[in-house]
């Protein structure tokens, strides 16, 4: 029963999480810690902190984490299902509708106005972490003389590497990750 | 047949590593997805990725599964759907189950917290590296109204932090003006 339960509480999750990940953080707290007290609201925020240093998307590992804690594999699996059945049919039909649709000349010029606007979203996104790297803030509580030297160094370094010799991204992403451990021993950063 | 095979493989493959990488957000994937579809394998064309980016970032669900159901259905249809929805899920699932049985030891650990840190610059530099060829086929376009809703949009989202739902959907209003208008010069027909 309680797996059953699991499955619709993150069918929920999937339909009404709009706009990225964060917006599914309040409505998985809902089903989880508020309705079905599957979870105390400290192991909750446990999860969030684990969901946010692991790569995916946070629906997917909270689901997993949930599924997990409270019914083990088969936990895991209902949940994660649950969470992107809703995702798959709205956006099978969606993709139908584009790619039949997509070449008629009316269509492009409404696309066209939206394209511009996806660009400036990802290059939003790309700012945030950026300040969060070299900061570890946001925007409007950036100190200019806290810079991160580390990082600042490996985000240029990672810049030229991907523009100039076009190497492979996801190296570039895990090969930041290991310079950086390697460097703040170095610096003596890390006991 | 063995060739679709292959490509199914590549498609499992790639979503995958992708996947597995994606630290911080939907629009992270994004660019990794439009750096391996449109510039390295040249499955999809730019517009169609940022298309794609429009969609899932307005229905509800995660945006990384979103897209993947979008791209697979794109190359394989419903078979190439759920062979992407696969390989996106399965990282952090994967992760998420056995980081879930010691998250404590995991949360505290300092060579995972310098690494992660450090790999904000990585991922950033990943993230303007698109950026920079996305937005120079935007200003390419020699559109004012493309290269002012660019910018504005940037603004909007990064510094008065306006939901990106609402930006994709107040640019789908200006492109069906823009339709109207276009239409009524040149007398009922689209070029």
């Amino acid at each position: 029963m309680l797996l059953i339960k699991l499955f619709f509480s993150f069918i929920q999750v999937g339909l009404f999480s709009v706009g990225g990940g964060y917006a599914a953080i309040p409505l998985i707290q809902e089903q989880i810690v508020g309705i079905h007290k599957l979870m105390t609201l400290e192991e909750f925020s446990d999860l969030i902190t684990v969901a946010e240093m692991t790569p995916g998307p946070i629906s997917i590992n909270s689901a997993t984490f949930v599924g997990m804690r409270v019914a083990g594999v088969p936990g895991v699996l209902l949940c994660t299902i649950g969470c992107i059945i809703p995702s798959f049919c709205i956006c099978l039909i969606l993709a139908h509708f584009y790619y039949k649709y997509r070449t008629v000349s009316g269509v492009q010029v409404v696309l066209g106005a939206m394209r511009p606007a996806v660009v400036a979203l990802i290059a939003s996104a790309g700012a945030s972490i950026l300040m969060l790297g070299l900061f570890q803030a946001e925007l409007q509580d950036i100190i200019l003389k806290d810079i991160r030297i580390v990082e600042a160094a490996i985000f240029i370094v990672a810049l030229i590497l991907l523009r100039k010799l076009k190497i492979n991204a996801v190296t570039i992403i895990l090969g930041s990750g290991v310079a950086g451990v390697i460097l703040y021993a170095l610096m003596g950063k890390i006991e | 047949m063995k060739k679709e095979h292959n490509k199914l493989w590549i498609l499992f493959k790639s979503m995958f590593l992708l996947s597995a990488c994606t630290f911080g957000g939907g629009f992270v994937i994004v660019s990794l997805m439009k750096k391996k579809y449109v510039e390295e394998l040249k499955w999809l064309e730019e517009d169609e990725m940022l298309d794609v980016t429009a969609i899932t970032q307005s229905v509800p669900g995660p945006l990384p599964v979103n897209a993947s159901v979008i791209i697979g259905y794109r190359m394989f249809g419903v078979l190439g759907s759920l062979t992407a929805i696969l390989g996106t899920i399965l990282p952090p699932m994967m992760i998420i189950s056995i980081i879930s049985l010691f998250y404590e030891q995991f949360r505290t650990n300092i060579y995972i917290a310098a690494a992660l840190q450090v790999m904000r610059a990585g991922v950033a530099a990943v993230i303007f590296d698109v950026v920079i060829n996305l937005a120079g086929n935007v200003l390419k376009t020699r559109r004012s109204l493309y290269i002012i809703m660019m910018f504005t949009a940037f603004a909007a989202t990064y510094l008065f932090e306006i939901s990106a739902m609402l930006i994709i959907l107040a640019c789908l209003g200006i492109g069906l003006i823009d339709l109207a208008v276009t239409l009524k010069k040149g007398k009922g027909t689209v070029k």
